[in-house]
């Protein structure tokens, strides 16, 4: 029987009923991995041997009529920017290239406790900074369902290990977009939670005031089944919010009965690609169908977030990666003095795409450009949150796309940084106002490739978000789907 | 032309906190080297900072205690900078909203009276040590990095340029170092590191405003340092405006076994710090109702006890601003005015014997052999007349090497001051037949003579009589 | 806005890093480019307008003052570049 193929509230059924066991279907997603690994290059790491004890570990507990937890024994992928204790955490960077964490990610933490096994650590765009895991310092990651396009960025690897089969969920982290856009591009369901929710403590910073932990997975139910999993205030995390955690899977309810979605008219920008705002208009109309209010309002200050985004975002990266210096962890480049050691350290063994953030971000914050650069876009922040507030005055949620075009070919951007920062518009804002949000296939371009739909609540409101995502999910058959990977499904 | 100097002191002062500032690695000074370290604290790919909340509470004391506005919306920011003794390479400190602000101190030199105004106090973490493999930083092939102190938590105590000279900054340091023990936030320990300072010195003609260039020397950590340093710099800067030089603003260093300042960069080059909010941790809101919570939870200040020991207790100034210049100082002398002793005796005592037994053994009062309660004790026998001042020497001695009680001490050894005049008689006479001369010089009038009487009685009683009622008796017996 | 010689210059500085000449040029007009997309912020009027730091209105987060296990010196050590009698060692630093 194909297991790998099934979400993971079916697995999770049939390792309760004894159906199946972890140690066959651990067996099915790594032999699965074997026959794809090689075109999609998801993962920088595989944890196997561990893997397989996990496995045997749940086996057992089930023989034994213990009752297990959700993700037990069902394997699972980690974004390799996640620390974990004892397993190398590169954050797909040459300067981590050997970095073995000594401690554990608070999400780690909760995973273990759910005895989940970990297929292994994903690729992404070095240090998260990217859209495409082109930035990777090791390997370009390929799009499950098509090998010549890019997986999105930057949980590309984690995605790409969902949509192919190789992992049946994964976590991924989201900064400006970086789990909903790969998640939009890879046809499976991504979700930022509000900033907050999931505690950043091990997740390896990139922009400390908008990361945030996430699920990736095959459907709507299993994304609610893993924030279950993983949110939650945390001690280590000054910045968790202590709002009690709800049970999402109350959540997952086809209702959209009165709901109020608003539809941003500034999110349909020229550029947008034609099939994508066709399959996004086809979708909302379908909510509205089902009973859902469509209200059409204005986020007046989004053609500013690209530029709000790319200075605090750097500024914030600038300062969080000044630890790699080569002095206590992480590679070393000789110099003859400590200085030029941290200077020779950096200059070869960060990628070009942090070299140039870095300097964008110590450029922003520099003496003399400082409150024309970052101060400035503090308030336009500022701003932009407002919109937000303003909009969920009278909507319950806002509909857009997740990204302007569905995955493009390798390559295609990755010489204009610019033109590959303004892809991020429908991503970014969510992620500066702090909301919760969700991408969900909602169809392909006629080149066969998937489309996402952004479904975003209030802060704090993921059930919102579940419950409206669930909806369209459960009347659509867009979701589940595993690329087919060259008739290697076979 | 005559100059004036201008002093402004930067105090950083580790606070007595179990814990570091932003992780639950313990602060104890000389453990193995990087024993002390946590993932947060040797700031590791990942992990976040959690504020000790004793630092916040200790920062507002140090604030309130210092006469400083507590700013009731205070942040902390990111000071950006390279050095290989500090993990992410930045220090988390407070850069535009420290947690006080606009305070004072008042000092006193040669018995003038003077404000020195504080600009600020914030809170921030110190940094690691480095150990040099040569002798020097300069001539040092490589050196080794020890992170137990990265994370202890510092105050930084800047003041504005008030001083003039290296008394007042002493005086100034001084007064500050009390505060902070009174109020029981910092060990102050200057041989460890729990308090140094920055100096800034600049020379300007008499009656000119603006300031001259400064001059800046690091990790002071001596108050003789501090006026060594001064006093040269003072000198070094009028003799290059004396022949017609220019000061160069720069970071100098104090080389205390030579007591100069030596240039530590040829060229100073304006640190852009890049300072940022710490975005990792929110913001500190204190209400008004928590602030006059701590203000009334203040001990009794420095200034204020030395007032009552001067009013109340009428001490001298001079013996009041010794004893009340460290709380432990104070702490003890209220400990022994507890048992009832003489508050003027105490004093004596205080700054007579016991200061030169704890000096000869280099020891603090803290860890005085003679505990206040045995001092008062000891200080009441006398008062009693139970022994006289010059046996309360030996006592005194006696109770250093043993724990004995005073009363035990007298009694053991035979101490108990005689005031029996049947047994005294005797002895005078003794005394008067074998010291014809005296006896002579007094008959004839000179009246003075009597005391050399009264030092044979004394010596032959091994000080026991009671000098007053011997001379007494004398001058019955020879009038 | 074009970026001068001395601003990238400096900003590698502040960044420890060290731009190869043949990058100068990359770098410098991706900079250029980048700053006059950025200039669209100007037209934002932002008087009055408070700068946000925190995504949510979080204060006064404390932990207690109680001391936790430190790491095991060999597990504080475990990635270090290079150490010496269990400390992490540098090569030379001329500045204090």
């Amino acid at each position: 029987m194909k297991l790998y193929d099934k979400p993971a509230h079916v697995l999770h059924e049939m390792l309760a009923k004894k159906e199946i066991s972890s140690v066959e279907l651990t067996n099915d997603v790594f032999s699965r991995l074997d026959d794809v690994e090689g075109d999609v290059g998801a993962y920088l790491l595989t944890t196997r041997e561990d893997a397989m004890k996990n496995a045997e570990a749940v086996d057992k507990k089930v023989a034994a009529g213990e009752e297990i937890p959700f993700l037990a024994g069902i394997p699972g992928a980690i974004k390799d920017n996640i620390c974990t204790n004892g397993v190398k955490t590169t954050c797909a960077s040459k300067i981590l290239e050997n970095f073995v964490p000594p401690y554990d990610a608070t999400v780690m933490t909760k995973l273990k406790k759910n005895n989940t096994v970990v297929v292994g650590k994903t690729n992404l765009d070095e240090f998260a900074m990217g859209g495409s895991t082109e930035n990777s310092a090791y390997h370009v990651t390929h799009n499950p369902w098509n090998t010549d396009c890019v997986p999105g960025g930057s949980s590309g690897g984690s995605a790409a290990a969902v949509a192919s089969g190789s992992a049946i969920w994964a976590l991924g982290s989201d900064t400006g977009g970086s789990i909903r856009q790969p998640a939009s591009f890879c046809g499976v369901v991504g979700m930022k939670p509000t900033y907050g929710r999931v505690s950043r403590y091990g997740l390896v910073a990139y922009a400390s005031s908008l990361d945030q932990i996430g699920p990736i997975a095959r459907d709507v139910t299993d994304c609610a089944n893993i924030l279950n999993v993983i949110a939650g205030h945390d001690d280590m995390d000054s910045t968790s919010s202590a709002a009690a955690v709800p049970d999402y899977t109350k959540s997952l309810v086809e209702n959209v009965k009165g709901l109020k979605i608003g539809l941003p008219k500034e999110y349909f920008i020229d550029g947008i690609d034609e099939d994508v705002e066709k399959a996004i208009r086809t979708a909302i109309d379908d909510l509205k169908n089902m009973g859902a209010e469509v209200v059409d309002i204005s986020l007046p200050h989004t053609p500013y977030a690209i530029s709000t985004y790319y200075l605090i975002a750097p500024a914030e990266a600038a300062t969080n990666l000044e630890r790699y210096d080569g002095v206590s962890y992480g590679e070393r480049v000789s110099g003859i003095d400590v200085v030029e050691m941290m200077k020779n350290t950096r200059t070869q063994k960060f990628g070009t795409e942090v070299k140039r953030r870095i300097m964008i971000g110590n450029y922003a914050l520099s003496a003399g450009y400082y409150d024309a650069y970052y101060l400035k876009a503090l308030k336009v922040r500022t701003l932009i949150q407002k919109d937000y507030t303003e909009a969920f005055k009278t909507v319950d949620v806002i509909a857009c796309p997740t990204a302007p075009t569905p995955a493009y070919k390798i390559g295609a951007m990755i010489n204009d940084p610019l033109k590959m920062y303004l892809q991020d518009i429908c991503t970014v804002p969510i992620n500066l106002a702090g909301l919760p949000g969700i991408s969900l296939p909602c169809g392909f371009s006629e080149k066969g490739m998937p489309i996402g739909l952004q479904i975003i609540g209030k802060p704090l409101d993921e059930e919102t978000v579940i419950r409206a995502a669930f909806s369209y999910e459960s009347t659509h058959s867009f979701a589940g789907k595993i690329a087919n990977m060259g008739g290697k499904d076979a | 032309m005559k100059y004036e100097a201008v002093i402004g002191l930067e105090i950083h002062s580790e606070l007595k906190t179990k814990t570091k500032i932003f992780c639950g690695c313990a602060t104890g000074f000389g453990a193995e080297q990087n024993t002390h370290v946590c993932p947060v604290c040797l700031g590791l790919p990942g992990v976040l900072p959690v504020v000790n909340r004793r630092v916040v509470e200790f920062a507002i004391k140090a604030g309130l205690a210092t006469n400083c506005t507590i700013n009731k919306y205070s942040k902390f920011d990111r000071k950006n900078y390279y050095y290989p003794d500090l993990p992410k390479n930045f220090q988390t400190s407070q850069y535009d909203l420290p947690i006080a602000e606009h305070g004072y101190v008042d000092i006193d030199v040669d018995g003038e009276k003077k404000r020195i105004r504080l600009t600020r106090i914030h809170m921030e973490e110190d940094a690691g040590k480095l150990v040099h493999s040569g002798a020097t930083i300069k001539d040092s092939a490589s050196s080794n990095v020890d992170y137990n102190r990265t994370g202890v938590p510092l105050l930084e105590i800047v003041s504005e340029p008030d001083m003039r000279t290296a008394e007042e900054a002493r005086a100034y340091m001084e007064k500050i170092k009390s505060i902070l023990e009174y109020i029981d936030v910092s060990n102050c320990r200057m041989e460890q590191g729990n308090l140094r300072a920055d100096v800034n010195v600049s020379l300007r003609p008499v009656g000119q405003k603006e300031l001259g260039t400064r001059t800046e020397m690091k990790n002071i950590n001596s108050f003789k340092s501090l006026v060594e340093a001064i006093d040269y710099e003072i000198e070094r800067q009028t003799e290059v405006l004396e022949d017609g030089g220019h000061i160069i603003q720069e970071t100098r260093t104090f080389d205390a076994a030579k007591g100069i300042t030596l240039s530590m960069r040829s060229k100073e080059e304006a640190q852009d710090y890049r300072y940022m909010p710490e975005p990792d941790l929110p913001p500190i809101i204190t209400t008004d109702e928590e602030i006059e919570a701590y203000r009334k939870g203040l001990p009794e200040l420095p200034d204020a006890r030395r007032e009552r020991l001067e009013t109340k207790l009428g001490l001298s100034s001079y013996d009041a601003g010794i004893i009340t210049s460290s709380r432990a100082m104070a702490d003890y002398f209220d400990d022994v005015l507890a048992t009832g002793a003489d508050a003027k005796l105490i004093a004596n005592w205080m700054m007579g014997d016991l200061a030169k037994n704890l000096n000869a053994e280099g020891k603090t009062i803290e860890y005085s052999p003679i505990e206040a309660k045995r001092l008062g004790d000891m200080i009441n026998l006398i008062t009693k007349g139970t022994i006289s001042s010059k046996i309360a020497k030996d006592v005194f001695a006696e109770m250093w090497k043993s724990k004995d009680a005073p009363e035990k001490i007298v009694k053991d050894k035979g101490l108990v001051q005689i005031t029996d005049t049947n047994e005294l008689d005797s002895v005078l006479d003794e005394v008067i037949t074998a010291n014809p001369k005296p006896v002579a010089d007094f008959k004839s009038g000179n009246k003075k003579a009597i005391g050399a009487l009264v030092g044979q009685v004394m010596k032959k009683t091994h000080g026991k009589a009671n000098p007053k009622l011997v001379n007494e008796m004398l001058q019955k017996k020879l009038s | 806005m074009k970026v001068s010689k001395e601003d990238m210059e400096n900003v590698a500085q502040l960044s420890r890093l060290t731009i190869a000449d043949d990058e100068a040029g990359m770098y410098t007009e991706q900079l250029s480019h980048f700053l006059d997309y950025v200039e669209n912020l100007k037209s934002v009027d932002t008087d009055g307008v408070e700068p946000t730091t925190y995504a949510l209105p979080i204060e006064n987060v404390f932990r207690d003052d109680e001391v936790k296990a430190s790491l095991p010196r060999k597990a504080a050590l475990q990635n270090a570049p290079e150490e010496e009698d269990g400390y992490f060692k540098v090569p030379r630093v001329l500045e204090e």
